[in-house]
């Protein structure tokens, strides 16, 4: 599991490659929240282009972002999950708390 | 039924070992050809029974999560996943979408309704201080042959 940040002014992008489930979630948390803390993005966006697989330790994982960006003063938009990961994002309702967004 | 295949694994109840699981799914899967939708749909299942076992079974203790698969006559996948951890007092409310036992680590209280969604059956039965088995049944479509 890789993170890479990339700041773009007052926003940043989050690229998350490999897979997330209950054993990495920590590790990226803890480097999401590290750099959540330390910068207060306006906008964060998590993209999700590169991850090949996802069970609801992610729905946990971008439902606790969201808290924490939000009590930061920020938003957090999730990019690019695949069809199987779009679907997982659908049934758990977290659509309707955090913009999720598709490049074509 | 008849079972054409079966394997049974048994692992540590350490985190990592809910990626291993996944894997031995997939790679007992493969006989099957099933679809790219079928294979994520049990692979996301199997992950979350094995989590629940690593984080709530096995929550102050250590053990072994046993994972059992057979591919049955007509397509069927059968899944048994059992551990001997903490059992579960209320099967019926741990069921209940967005219920959790362990909030303040993030989980969120969705891997039955997953579990649910993505298989064709599933049977939860635990007994507190012996353990749960979950067992879980997905028939694949045909495939053209």
């Amino acid at each position: 599991m890789k993170v890479d940040i990339k700041s773009e002014g007052t926003s940043a992008v989050a690229i998350l490659s490999g897979e997330i489930d209950h054993h990495n979630a920590k590790e990226i948390r803890s480097r999401l929240d590290r750099y959540i803390i330390a910068n207060r993005p306006g906008e964060l966006a998590i993209d999700f282009r590169n991850i090949t697989f996802m069970d609801s330790s992610g729905i946990g994982l971008i439902m606790g972002r969201h808290k924490l960006i939000n009590q930061c003063g920020g938003v957090l938009e999730v990019r690019n999950p695949c069809t199987y990961i779009r679907r997982v994002f659908k049934l758990s309702g977290i659509e309707r708390l955090v913009k999720i967004t598709c490049e074509k | 039924m008849n079972v054409i295949n079966e394997i049974k694994f048994t692992m540590p109840s350490l985190s990592v070992n809910e990626s291993v699981a996944r894997s031995v799914v997939s790679s007992f899967l493969i006989q099957s050809d099933p679809t790219v939708e079928e294979l994520s749909d049990i692979r996301t299942a199997v992950s979350e029974a094995v989590t629940n076992s690593v984080v709530h079974g096995y929550r102050h203790t250590k053990g072994k999560i046993e994972l059992t698969m057979k591919l049955l006559e007509n397509r069927e996948i059968y899944i048994k996943i059992r551990d001997k951890g903490c059992g579960i007092a209320d099967v019926e409310q741990a069921m209940e979408p967005l219920f959790t036992t362990a909030p303040e680590e993030e989980r969120s209280g969705l891997g039955f309704s997953l579990m649910q969604t993505f298989m064709d059956k599933l049977t939860v039965k635990s007994t507190v201080g012996k353990g749960t088995t979950i067992i879980m049944r997905k028939r694949l479509e045909n495939n053209g042959d």
